[in-house]
């Protein structure tokens, strides 16, 4: 059968597999210093380290994880742990639905598969990539920066108080970097960066405001002032200037 | 023990939902504008409520927090790489800590 000189030969699953995890590479590295950092920060509260160990195999999440730790050792309610999780890691709704629309992939089993290495890094790639149409290629940049998020827990838990108390101490900052390395290069459009100051300002009234009279956890103030910032930003820019 | 890993799974399912419910179910349904343009914000407004307060809290000293944000703000706004922005941040607070 004749084929258009213009299409190309789609690649292979298992070519399309290895160049996610080849394209995932970037992440994976980034994630190995951000893990140990939760590995030493769950070690630090004396949490067991299966505990600590199920999180990254079950939860793969960051920010819900780093927090989730302070939450369980501050002592919080189950029910508000769980919803500060739940409204955290509502972001991924969106990637996957962006995702859903451009997956030619069809099996619901792999679509499963594929869905939970959805992360801001995984998807942020995804979405830069041609080849992202290809649920193997998906799969596979998924699938190393799993594996590289579980690695680099487990050193956290089992090798990393080998290093250093200064620079341990000094890994606390980890997860707020990224967040920052997330975040900055994003504030380039006014509506973004008027909801970034809108969500710290709110914030900052809830913890110098309301928190020293109030029991305010973080959890509860984080889902607030998501809801403040995201809200007002969804109000206040009703064009498609998102 | 038990509890614990009970409430790690429940975690783990309520993170797990929301990144399987649009692949498998979200191509026929259209989403209202106010909804798409408040799930388009989220990431940015949960991004900058982990940022403030959290950092403040996240070394041993307000100072060296702060250090390690500002170095990591700077590489992130001279686009490096997302690892060294993670890793500028634990050089600065390790630098600053030393100063201490």
């Amino acid at each position: 059968m004749a084929t258009p000189v213009s299409q190309v030969t789609p690649l292979p699953n298992k070519d399309a597999f290895r160049s996610g995890m080849r394209a995932g590479i970037p992440v994976a590295v980034g994630y190995i210093p951000i893990a140990i950092a939760f590995g030493l920060l769950a070690k630090s509260f004396d949490m067991p380290n299966v505990i600590t160990l199920a999180m990254s195999l079950f939860i793969f999440a960051g920010a819900s994880q780093f927090i989730g730790v302070q939450l369980i050792m501050a002592g919080s309610m189950y029910w508000e742990i769980i919803l500060t999780t739940f409204i955290l890691n509502l972001r991924h709704f969106l990637m996957s639905a962006s995702l859903s629309q451009r997956l030619e992939t069809t099996s619901n089993r792999f679509l499963a598969a594929i869905a939970f290495g959805v992360t801001d890094e995984t998807f942020s790639v995804a979405s830069t990539r041609d080849e992202s149409t290809r649920g193997h290629f998906v799969l596979g940049l998924n699938m190393i920066a799993f594996l590289a998020w579980n690695v680099g827990t487990w050193i956290g838990v089992f090798l990393a108080f080998g290093l250093p108390v200064s620079v341990q101490a000094s890994m606390g900052i980890a997860l707020y970097a990224m967040f920052i390395g997330l975040l900055v290069p994003s504030l380039t459009r006014k509506p973004v960066i008027v909801v970034a100051a809108i969500a710290v300002l709110t914030q900052a009234i809830l913890y110098f405001g309301i928190a020293p009279f109030l029991p305010l956890s973080p959890g509860l103030s984080i889902i607030l002032a998501t809801v403040v910032a995201a809200g007002a930003g969804a109000l206040l820019y009703k064009e498609d200037e998102t | 023990m038990i509890s614990l890993l009970l409430l790690v799974l429940a975690m783990a399912l309520v993170t797990y939902i929301p990144r399987l419910v649009p692949l498998l179910w979200l191509r026929d349904i259209k989403l209202r504008p106010f909804l798409k343009r408040f799930l388009l914000f989220t990431p940015y407004a949960v991004l900058a409520s982990l940022i403030f307060p959290g950092i403040l809290q996240a070394t041993t000293s307000l100072t060296s927090a702060v250090a390690g944000g500002v170095v990591s703000a700077t590489l992130a706004l001279l686009r490096v790489n997302l690892m060294f922005v993670v890793i500028g941040g634990i050089a600065g607070v390790y630098l600053m800590n030393l100063f201490l």
